[in-house]
């Protein structure tokens, strides 16, 4: 018999079991197990009463920087966070130095992560060297464990590249995620069009180099018959033809990130590079149509898109700063708000943080199921804490909400069995 | 960091800005400030000896990272005339070529301990993050496609020149709006003098919102003109950074260039500004440039006086200045 630990008096959450009741979990090794009556004498028991014990929560964007840019951020560092953030997964997008293009990158970015805190799921290019011209080999990256095809952060604008790479994929199992962006319209733009950017003279991003894309992503899928995830939706419009798929069956899923439902393009006031990101923070009736989306299921995922940077590219003049914000200690927090806002229900938030991003990667984990893999997620909704710079446990502190006051704290987390995070101060 | 306007309620009136990032942060008493001091300086320029002690011993450096002829040499001129000592910064002399970033550069010229930093860049926002860096005054010289304080304020000061008030004018902007940081700062202080500002140009020039700003948009270039005490025309580019906007400078100057016909739709007494470089036949006509109402060379001779205001009031000239004749 091995280890057994107990997390005790907590409310277990799981939309997937369709369970929300107050009980104790067991875990033995890396497995949930059947809790029992009598506690045996070796285990570890943590008492998470008032705390919200969810399965293991997935953030199925993030920039790990690794390979290539080791200065920002490494695959370490940046499971690290995951773990101190309330993830136990994350998905790494391929835009690193080389690219996650080929087989090789793959199974370098997996070997890295096997000593990481958290699950990586490499995310590989849809086209080499996300030129947005020759597909890349999408089996022999999926041997070494790709999950999904991207090329974010560059627009694909060849709408037969597009299509041929949905249906190439689809050949391996694997799914589309759209960085839906018109370049074309969102050309030397630094910020939303609109009031802010007249204000500001910063040459504006408009809705629409959003929008239009997203409208052709769907169209491509359902052309094609196949489903596509569109990354970091910012935009009305976009939540509108998302929507409006969604209710004639096209197979489309949807993330969008903290700070599209928390922030609007009035953040950039000051020229503050971290409030800088693509796509930008957007209007308040933009932000607006994210949160009903978030609650209406139009949206499925709540991702970060973590882009650490450090002050080379962040403390120069707002044009010139690259876009990205670091988001993952931040995320479970301003996820809660929502739900002290009553725009989302707790069910609800661990359905966006867990069960749907593990079903759109066709990962095996979000569920407290017995015989499961003991990926949890421990969040006390209560508790309040100062996001200081010092205390930020990524490699970069680009963040637009440090010094926020915020509340629900993850304060456990578990991957396979094993603790990757542990603010509970409770451990006996 | 953000300016906000200034106000004084009951006090004595202080002038409190340490830095210019913009028309914005400015109240209308500090504007009408600005121009006070400025005509009081405008004198210096017609004396024999042009030159008054009140900057001695200050340094102004005047850091320009966009080619600039015409500002940079306004603003040397200004300080020269208050007998600060001036140091030119330009990209050829500068490391901006060589990479390095303005955060660096900054840094480089603090070693200089200046008192004010003159600065033009191309990034809009610059202005601000020399602040962040450098403990001295910046004063913008050109933002980006945001502000030009000092030509809104030189605009303001020919318009004030030749009318009682700027406060119920009707003034039209013509041109190219979305790109230009002069009509930023200029419909900003405009409207907060109190005069009614009407833009026109084909719709390309126009920035989102624009009537945020506080200014009406008139349908034709004859509406905006109708009846105007004001006609300002901007410098027109066919292209701004692979952004089409208009199909060529003929097909502008036949719609939207100001000529004799269009301007007689305006008031008699109009006048008739333009920031400069002028493209002639293209924005505007020769003989509307050179015409009775152009008050074009009057803002030229009026930007050295508004800089000399500027520098002085940000150095908090005031105090120091007086110390400084008096020695
Ligand atoms: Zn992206």
């Amino acid at each position: 018999m091995g280890a057994i630990t107990i997390l005790q008096g907590g409310r277990l959450v799981d939309p997937v079991l369709g369970i929300d009741t107050i009980e104790d979990l067991w875990i033995q090794n890396d497995r949930i197990i059947k809790s029992e009556s009598a506690t045996p004498k070796q285990a570890r028991v943590y008492d998470v009463s008032g705390c919200l014990v969810m399965p293991g929560f997935i953030d199925m964007h993030v920039h790990l920087r690794e390979p290539g840019q080791e200065y920002k951020e490494t695959i370490q560092s940046g499971t690290r966070a995951a773990a101190a953030g309330g993830f136990t997964g994350v998905a790494c997008m391929p835009n690193t130095n080389p690219v996650n293009d080929c087989g090789a990158v793959s199974r370098f970015i997996a070997e890295a992560a096997r000593d990481g805190f958290a699950k990586v799921y490499p995310v590989g290019a849809i086209s080499k060297g996300l030129r947005g011209i020759e597909l890349a080999e999408y089996a022999e990256m999926k041997a070494e464990g790709v999950v999904a095809l991207t090329d974010d952060g560059m627009p694909v604008v060849d709408s037969q590249l597009m299509r041929r790479a949905m249906e190439y994929a689809s050949s391996f199992g694997l799914k589309i995620i759209s960085h839906a962006e018109d370049p074309a319209l969102s050309f030397n733009g630094t910020m939303n069009e609109g009031y802010v950017s007249t204000r500001l003279g910063l040459k504006g991003i408009p809705t629409i180099s959003e929008s239009i894309m997203v409208y052709r992503e769907i169209a491509l899928a359902e052309f094609v018959g196949v489903p596509v995830h569109i990354a970091h939706v910012s935009t009305r419009p976009a939540v509108e033809l998302i929507r409006a798929a969604k209710s004639r069956g096209v197979k489309v899923t949807a993330e969008t990130a903290p700070h599209y439902f928390t922030l609007t393009d009035e953040a950039v006031e000051g020229y503050d590079t971290h409030a800088k990101m693509n796509p930008p923070l957007r209007s308040e009736e933009d932000l607006l149509a994210i949160r009903g989306a978030l609650s209406d299921g139009t949206i499925d995922v709540i991702a970060t898109d973590h882009a650490p940077h450090s002050e080379l590219e962040k403390d120069i003049e707002y044009d010139l700063a690259a876009n990205g914000i670091i988001g993952l200690e931040t995320a479970v927090p301003l996820g809660f708000e929502m739900v002290r806002q009553g725009v989302i229900d707790v069910k609800r938030l661990v359905e966006l943080f867990s069960s749907n991003p593990a079903e759109i990667l066709g990962v095996h984990t979000g569920s407290l199921q017995e015989g499961g893999l003991a990926d949890i997620t421990v969040v006390d909704p209560e508790k309040e804490f100062v996001y200081a710079e010092e205390a930020i446990v990524s490699k970069s502190v680009n963040s637009p909400f440090v010094d926020w006051n915020l509340k629900g704290k993850p304060v456990l987390t578990i991957c396979e069995g094993a603790v990757t995070h542990d603010h509970s101060g409770s451990v006996e | 960091m953000v300016e906000k306007e200034s106000s004084n309620s009951g006090q004595a009136y202080q002038f409190a800005h340490k830095h210019i990032f913009g028309i914005r942060q400015l109240s209308s008493t500090d504007i009408e400030h600005i121009i006070t001091t400025a005509q009081s300086f405008k004198e210096i320029s017609n004396r024999a000896i042009k030159k008054v002690p009140t900057l001695r011993g200050k340094t102004v450096v005047n850091l320009f990272m966009e080619p600039s002829t015409r500002t940079r040499l306004s603003f040397e001129i200004a300080a020269k005339r208050m007998s600060a000592d001036t140091f030119n910064i330009a990209p050829s002399s500068s490391s901006a070529t060589k990479g390095e970033s303005l955060v660096d550069t900054a840094k480089n010229i603090e070693a200089m301990n200046p008192d004010a930093i003159v600065v033009r860049h191309s990034s809009s926002g610059a202005p601000q993050l020399l602040a962040k860096h450098i403990d001295c005054s910046i004063i913008n010289a050109g933002d980006g496609i945001h502000e030009h304080p000092s030509q809104g304020l030189l605009d303001m000061m020919t318009i004030i020149d030749h009318k009682p008030s700027i406060e119920g004018l009707k003034i039209a902007i013509i041109g190219d709006i979305a790109h230009s940081r002069v009509a930023g700062s200029d419909i900003l202080g405009f409207t907060k003098m109190g005069a009614r500002v009407c833009l026109a140009g084909p719709a390309t020039f126009l920035p989102y919102g624009v009537s945020s700003l506080g200014a009406e948009i008139a349908t034709t270039v004859e509406d905006a003109i109708e009846d105007a005490d004001v006609v300002m025309a901007l410098r027109i580019q066919k292209e701004r950074q692979n952004d089409p906007l208009i199909p060529s400078l003929r097909e502008y100057a036949i719609q939207y260039g100001i000529n004799r016909s269009r301007l007689k739709k305006a008031k008699p007494d109009v006048l008739v500004m333009h920031p400069g470089p002028i493209n002639r036949g293209v924005e505007m006509n020769p003989d509307v440039a050179d015409g009775s109402w152009s008050v074009i060379l009057d803002q030229v001779t009026n930007g050295v006086a508004v800089r000399m205001a500027l520098l002085y009031l940000t150095l908090g000239g005031a105090k120091s200045g007086q110390e400084q004749t008096e020695s």
